[in-house]
């Protein structure tokens, strides 16, 4: 995985500072607590949900467990149809096919879908190293890009702005990309989708490549899939005349058919809407219709080292709903950006580690960035037990173990830093079976408790820096319990 | 060693643990989910469509084979749409009762060309009625697929009942994978802003859908 987020702050660090700003706070919690309400709503019309999410998981487990196999027919079907199917292992051999491929066309411009796969390996930075301007086409993404700012959802990348920053962002940056924002630009939603309209209708009308990402590769078929809203990704996948899309190998899905599940269970999970505005399918090239060069670059980094893992390969299932980032307590308040990831929240939590190993310090501590409520797996329209998957995780973390990296079997190092919690626990079980000892410490902690500091020191620290230490009471429960008699005596 | 290779090599070792004789593809996905929601009569079917469409904003109307080019010209005149794209195998008759000029849906044509256009008029492959949606196959009477995303405004003709199905497993029967597929809900809309819906952005903001019924030999 790209190292586009590298050298941020470990997840506490990152959302110790995010929890203190109260606009993203305010605009994280209208903008999931919406989007939660709705999805119910959408998920209750439908009333073989739970049959439809176990097929889903078990379509995604199958193609997952005969991966290479349908990797193969992929390509033949694709191949058959008109398209060229390209392999990259990583990141960097990605960015490289599809800097050669636009390069061959003689451009220099390039219009985009929304896509995570190409914000993985960091395409738009790639490209312009070698002299090509990416434009995002969709709205979010379009906020973001004129905004310098990174992506904090994987739905709706912009979710951590409100309407008058946006208006701001169009204002002061519109025109250095082209088109100006018009004159009196308000806030309202309309106005400002407006104003993206006409920036970017100049921008699709010369374009002469097109990149994408997409939801579903049929492998029976070669049939690539995209959903999408707003008409920006049927504008990149119709008029250029070329078309490279790159795709996570994880993509796949056997049959037609398949698409029946996924198209039922995607949008309803994501915007909360029976159908998506607008999906794209094209098999290959059509003569006449839409781009009539097509590449598919399929795309490894990471993805393979992710199978190895017996229990943390179901992360490969995810569909990329977000379903998981709106009700993620933790998620809600710290923002997409603490998760130093494109893949932000619940699902970003398992599969950043497991994508780009758990070295790095963001790595390793993401799989703490969670209470383990479970409320993730609960919405989850293809059953990832995110949960499962980061305890495994955190077991990794502090006590190291054999893992995969690029193809190789490794054994990993304790991370550092988990002394003290590993100390303190052993400490835990100890006084925990030694009735007196405790009773005797907790007598302590309690008369002291006016002395008590706000954080802890030495090892402790690290512990405290994300956490409020609980107010200590001026009894312990078990001294009030033998005093009072467990209350009955009315005795405060 | 190519990266082909190198991948396929991953993925294999990766799998080492999944047993040769595992269960195969059409044991290991039950379908015992429905095939569609609920027990509806054909004129329940396409009430719920109508419903639905409308749900999102489609602006929907229903007639009859013999009135149809009447409500075409009568749309196209109340937008003032002086120019209308028709794809090739469109039915003549269904634009009788329109003065807009008629310009065809040709390869040639360049993106700047088509935005200069007011409307397209066009069949569609099927309708899907519990989530509101068209899909358009790129055949003769819908043209390519980039006529019904440029101009601002889009005339959908939906036959009923023959061309509705209650739901997408049964739309996905009836479509053909190899041809270049576009689903519609709806005009184009975004939440991109504080998760509100608002119509209208890339595709056309209008989206008229008309639900035309009548006997098979009325419609030539």
């Amino acid at each position: 995985m790209s190292g586009t987020y590298l050298g941020m702050p470990a997840f506490p660090k990152a959302a110790h500072e995010a929890v203190r700003d109260e606009t993203l706070r305010g605009n994280l919690r209208h903008a999931t607590h919406t989007i939660r309400a709705k999805r119910a709503a959408a998920v209750a019309e439908v009333s073989d949900w739970a049959l439809l999410r176990e097929a889903g998981k078990r379509i995604k487990d199958h193609t997952l467990r005969h991966l290479d196999r349908y990797l193969e027919q992929l390509e033949a079907s694709v191949t058959a149809a008109g398209g060229t199917v390209h392999w990259a292992a990583d990141a960097e051999e990605a960015n490289r096919i599809v800097a050669e491929l636009v390069k061959a066309t003689g451009e220099s411009e390039v219009v985009k879908v929304k896509s995570m796969a190409t914000q993985e390996i960091g395409l738009n930075e790639a490209l312009e190293a070698e002299g090509i301007r990416a434009y995002e086409t969709d709205l979010a993404e379009l906020i973001v890009q004129l905004g310098k700012d990174r992506p904090s959802h994987i739905l709706v990348p912009a979710i951590h702005r409100n309407r008058g920053e946006i208006r701001d962002i169009f204002r002061r940056e519109m025109s250095e990309w082209g088109r100006p924002a018009p004159e009196g630009l308000t806030d309202t939603p309309a106005e400002l989708a407006e104003a993206a309209r006409l920036h970017l209708r100049e921008k699709f009308l010369r374009a002469k490549v097109g990149i994408s990402g997409a939801n579903f590769l049929i492998a029976e078929t070669g049939t690539l899939v995209v959903v999408e809203s707003e008409g920006n990704g049927r504008m990149c996948l119709t008029l250029p005349e070329t078309l490279i899309s790159v795709v996570g190998i994880e993509k796949i899905l056997p049959t037609w058919q398949d698409l029946e599940v996924f198209l039922q269970t995607l949008p309803r999970s994501s915007t909360a809407e029976r159908m998506n505005p607008y999906t794209s399918m094209w098999t290959g090239t059509t003569d006449g219709d839409g781009p009539q060069t097509f590449h598919l670059v399929l795309l490894d980094n990471g993805r393979t080292d992710t199978l190895a893992d017996e229990v943390g390969r179901q992360a490969l299932r995810c569909i990329r709903c977000s379903a998981c980032l709106n009700v993620c307590p933790v998620y809600e308040r710290a923002g997409g950006h603490a998760y130093g990831s494109v893949y932000p929240g619940p699902i970003g939590a398992i599969l950043s580690p497991q994508l780009r190993g758990t070295e790095s310090e963001i790595d390793a501590s993401l799989p703490y960035a969670s209470s383990l409520c479970g409320a993730c797996y609960e919405v989850c329209p293809v059953a990832i037990d995110i949960p499962e998957v980061l305890v495994h995780l955190r077991e990794r973390v502090v006590e190291g173990g054999p893992a995969t990296r690029e193809g190789n079997k490794v054994v990993l190092k304790p991370a550092k830093g988990h002394a003290a919690e590993r100390a303190a626990m052993r400490a835990a079980r100890w006084a925990f079976s030694h009735p007196g000892v405790l009773r005797t410490g907790q007598r302590v902690v309690s008369r002291t408790r006016r002395l008590h500091p706000r954080t802890l020191p030495g090892p402790g620290r690290a512990w405290s820096g994300s956490r409020d230490l609980p107010t200590v009471p001026a009894e312990p429960f078990r001294d009030w319990w033998q005093r009072t008699g467990g209350g009955k005596g009315g005795a405060k | 060693m190519s990266s082909r290779d190198r991948i396929l090599g991953r993925v294999r070792r990766a799998l080492a643990d999944v047993p040769s004789d595992d269960v195969p593809y059409e044991q290991a996905v039950q379908r015992d989910y429905l095939r569609e929601h609920g027990g509806r009569s054909i004129e329940e079917t396409v009430d719920l469509l109508a419903d639905n469409l409308a749900d999102y904003r489609a602006v929907v109307h229903r007639t009859t084979m013999d009135e149809l080019a009447d409500v075409i010209g009568r749309l196209l005149s109340e937008r003032g749409s002086n120019s209308v794209l028709v794809p090739s195998g469109l039915d003549a008759g269904w634009l009788g009762g329109t003065d807009a000029e008629r310009v065809a849906d040709r390869a040639e044509s360049s993106p700047g060309e088509l935005d200069a256009l007011d409307s397209v008029v066009t069949g569609c492959a099927v309708a899907i009625a519990e989530t509101g949606t068209i899909v358009l196959d790129g055949s003769p009477d819908q043209g390519r697929r980039r006529i019904t995303l440029v101009p601002d405004h889009h005339i959908c003709v939906v036959r009923v009942p023959e061309q509705v199905v209650p739901s997408v497993p049964q739309a996905l029967e009836r479509l053909d994978p190899t041809r270049p597929l576009t689903w519609i809900s709806g005009p184009s809309a975004t939440s991109d802003i504080e998760l509100d819906r608002v119509e209208g952005v890339h595709g056309p903001r209008t989206l008229e859908v008309v639900l035309v019924s009548g006997p098979p030999e009325a419609r030539g």
